[in-house]
């Protein structure tokens, strides 16, 4: 038999696994599902067809990418529990509401009118159709609200206080336990990804589609609506990054020293290090590359601020750094980047070639899936910062876990693994491949009919369309979409 | 046995209405994935398909509000009852995923149609089988120390748990086969029919043994069903579930349309009120009670506002949305 720390390890090494995967669906469905709503309202308002047929093309790979996020998500609840009983029943009088109301708020509002979102245009009135995808959309965004309320309580809890036999009770009103000191600063910084992240995918897209087809109008349509929200939403999310870390800064000191490679204080100015490999065993950063006082400015607005390292931190609540280091260089470095391409944008804008820079559409292509990356590049910095804790300061991480036999867990661990890279590999490659057809006039919806699978939109190019001849084709649908610049 | 109105006592009443709830709506909609094999290939799966594509997402929901539920209402509850049945639990989980995205994947890909069939059923019979035997694995008891599972990994496999499994398939695929009665037309109606038949005496027969062994299962429970004076507030039960039984019977050999999915329901109601009565008030068999592991006050009552405010909502636009797609499916087909 396997020792427990064994067990401890594979726990944590499955909640990682599952949580990353889960969370690729909601960072893009969250952008998506708004996405399609502003379609639609434009559609509505306007009667253009080119905004039908992008809310058809990306409702069938909305579709997708929400049952993967729902059953996905499934895991998520009831992980908890099997993997982190104790966690579960020290923290649930707290926690438990919050996710309690994640249910009854938002995962049915989703699940309620989804149905009706996705097969329900011919069924209901236009306007009542909206308010379905509308609910959805609002939906998708009240679930992000509670659950990072709860990983925000987890990160910098307050309000409580502990009971005789263990458990965290709740002494505070609920409104400063849902709004705890870091919940503000990480409900804007990940809601704001999220979009960003469906910005560049659907960016990517419609890149994609123009250096095939420079004219294609639902293109350019998707890539400009994409940019724009690059040029413009790239630089509100730097400045809530800073905020949300320098409110990191003040509630959780550690975290920020992991993130910037602080292994040592420093009395008059700390230095930003570009590069460097960390070293927990020596507490030193080796091979350290640095802009000297950069860090101090940045955390302090003062070139001569002092900052103090890991070496004021007790070795058992030190963080590891490496991942927090290194994931926290990558999600900057992505949203530097996703800045450029805005900037890009707005100049090609300026010189009236946006449709035709193929080297923008190349760029916009590479950075189609960069938004991912960078979500999951910020939640390790969050989540391997707030270590050695679960509940920072309060419930140490080793001691959260269920007490369940190594070979458990390593059993599970593995069935999980086999089954979401495969389930959610092919499930992505359908995404792709409906990626690759060209946006069109007369775009399908999801259809089902009892036929079968008419849900083919795409595989049938454009030209062999017949809208007339298409149930989900409206009257006015027949007017060209000559929109989209 | 008496019932205290306090907050706990109507926690347990929630949770127990949530996977009330989760067990008949996610139970028909399994139930058609675990007979999904015996319907045509073509028109006739794709219309039991279509029959329950616009609202298994809604159905699925339940279980998470009796996940979410139970974690908030009975935190001790959830930290043992999960890791008492781990593996059933991730077989479960895995199980909804596999049926789960089949929903999706069987529409995009005409080639490998017949495999996302396959893990739809698959899926849907591990998830039905697997939340069977945690029933029966909570009914048989669950040894709890210093308030943590103090079993092995193993003890929720047992003749009984397997019995409980079973009942549970077999009963989903009642609900699923009378739901098909409703939806859909012809032969495939003439069909879910035989097949709502075959389940029917199935799900009774199991019903059946799963409550004789219960009685072998635990004194107490054969207290509870065969002495005085309990036995004048449990007696109705097995009575009125044998009217219902006979009734259910009746509109399938009548070829009612949509009354033996609601008499399909009404035996679930009554086989559950059963399974409430035999381990009240206990949460976790046979010694942790449900104000042993309960939330504070506080959290409960927090909650419970929550529920006041969003459920009577949550009831109308799920009602609407199965408005929308009521009737048969029909040819029309959803757009």
């Amino acid at each position: 038999m396997l020792e427990n720390a064994d067990a401890l390890l594979l726990a944590r090494i499955q909640f990682a696994f599952t949580v990353s995967f889960h969370f690729i669906f909601p960072a893009f469905s969250i952008g998506l599902a708004s996405f399609l709503a502003v379609l639609e309202a434009l559609w509505l308002k306007t009667g253009k067809q080119v905004y039908q047929d992008l809310f058809k093309y990306w409702l069938k790979i909305f579709a997708i990418a929400f049952a993967m996020g729902v059953v996905s998500g499934i895991v998520m609840s009831y992980q908890f529990g099997t993997n982190w009983a104790v966690f579960s029943d020290k923290t649930g009088p707290i926690l438990g509401p919050l996710m309690a109301y994640e249910v009854l708020t938002a995962f049915f509002l989703e699940a309620g009118f989804l149905g009706v979102m996705l097969f329900g245009m011919n069924r209901v009135g236009k306007g009542l159709h909206f308010t379905a995808t509308f609910m959805v959309a609002l939906g998708t965004f009240i679930s992000a609200f509670w659950i990072l309320s709860v990983n925000s309580w987890m990160q910098t809890p307050v309000g409580w206080t502990e009971a005789a036999n263990g458990q965290l009770l709740p002494e505070a009103d609920w409104f400063d336990i849902v709004f705890n000191p870091s919940f503000p600063y990480r409900l804007v910084h990940t809601v704001i990804a999220a979009y960003l992240t469906t910005a560049f995918v659907v960016g990517g897209v419609g890149a994609w589609h123009l250096l095939k087809d420079r004219t294609n109008q639902h293109a350019r349509k998707m890539f400009s609506m994409a940019m724009w929200m690059a040029a413009l939403v790239a630089p509100v999310q730097i400045f809530a990054g800073d905020m949300h870390g320098l409110n990191t800064l003040e509630h959780q000191p550690a975290k920020v020293m992991a993130m910037e490679g602080h292994y040592e204080s420093y009395p008059d100015g700390a230095p930003l290090y570009i590069f460097g490999i960390p070293n927990d065993e020596e507490q030193r950063l080796d091979y350290a590359v640095g802009i000297p006082k950069l860090s101090s400015l940045i955390l302090k607005h003062d070139l001569d601020a002092q900052l103090e390292g890991l070496d004021t931190i007790p070795d058992e609540d030190q963080p590891p750094v490496f991942l927090p280091f290194w994931a926290f260089r990558v999600m900057v470095g992505i949203g530097f980047l996703m800045l450029g391409i805005g900037a890009w944008s707005l100049l090609a804008r300026a010189r009236k070639k946006l449709y035709d820079w193929s080297w923008l559409h190349k760029a916009a292509v590479v950075m189609g899936p960069s938004g991912f990356v960078a979500v999951i590049a910020g939640w390790i910095t969050t989540e391997v910062g707030r270590q050695p804790w679960t509940v920072y300061g309060v419930l140490r991480t080793a001691d959260s876990a269920s007490p369940l036999d190594a070979p458990a867990v390593a059993m599970s661990l593995i069935a999980f693994v086999i089954v979401y890279f495969a389930v959610f590999g092919v499930g992505t490659w359908y995404i792709l491949r409906l990626m690759s057809h060209p946006p069109h006039l007369g775009e399908k919806g999801v259809k089902r009919t009892e036929k079968g699978p008419v849900r083919t939109a795409g595989i049938t190019p454009g030209p062999t369309q017949n809208p007339g001849h298409d149930p989900d084709v409206l009257p006015e649908s027949k007017e060209e979409a000559t929109d989209g610049r | 046995m008496g019932v205290d109105f306090d907050l706990t006592t109507i926690w347990a009443f929630i949770i127990a209405f949530a996977v009330f709830a989760y067990v008949v709506m996610d139970g028909f909609d399994l139930g058609i994935g675990i007979l999904f094999p015996t319907f045509q290939p073509g028109q006739e799966r794709d219309q039991a398909m279509n029959s329950i594509a616009p609202v298994w997402d809604g159905n699925e929901t339940w279980l998470v509000l009796g996940g979410g539920g139970l974690f908030a209402a009975f935190p001790l509850a959830y930290a043992v009852i999960l890791p008492a049945t781990y593996p059933l639990v991730i077989a479960m989980l895995l199980g909804l995923v596999f049926r789960g995205v089949a929903f999706e994947f069987r529409w995009r890909d005409k080639a490998h149609e017949k495999f996302w069939d396959i893990s739809f059923t698959a899926g849907s019979f591990v998830a039905a089988m697997a939340q069977g035997m945690i029933l029966g694995a909570l009914l048989q008891g669950i040894e709890v120390q210093d308030r943590a599972y103090a079993g092995s990994w193993w003890d929720w496999l047992t003749p009984y748990t397997l019995l409980t499994g079973v009942g549970t398939v077999a009963g989903y695929a009642l609900l699923g086969a009378t739901w098909l009665i409703w939806k859909l037309e012809g032969a495939s109606q003439a069909h879910a029919r035989t097949l709502a038949k075959k389940a029917f005496l199935a799900t009774l027969a199991l019903m059946g043994a799963v409550s004789a062994y219960n009685l072998a299962l635990n004194p107490v429970y054969a207290d509870r069903w065969l002495s005085a004076p309990e036995i004048y507030l449990t007696a109705w039960v097995p009575i009125v579930t044998g009217i219902i039984a006979l009734s259910l019977l009746g509109a399938l050999r009548k070829e009612r349309n949509s009354k033996p999915f609601w008499l399909s329901i009404a035996l679930f109601f009554l086989g559950m009120a059963g399974l409430g009565a035999t381990i009240w008030p206990n949460v976790i068999p046979p010694d942790v009670t449900i104000w042993e592991a309960a939330a504070p006050e506080k959290s409960q009552a927090f909650m419970l506002i929550g529920v006041a405010i969003t459920m009577p909502l949550i009831l109308a636009y799920t009602g609407w949305a199965y408005w929308v797609f009521r009737g048969k499916v029909g040819t029309e087909g959803y757009h």
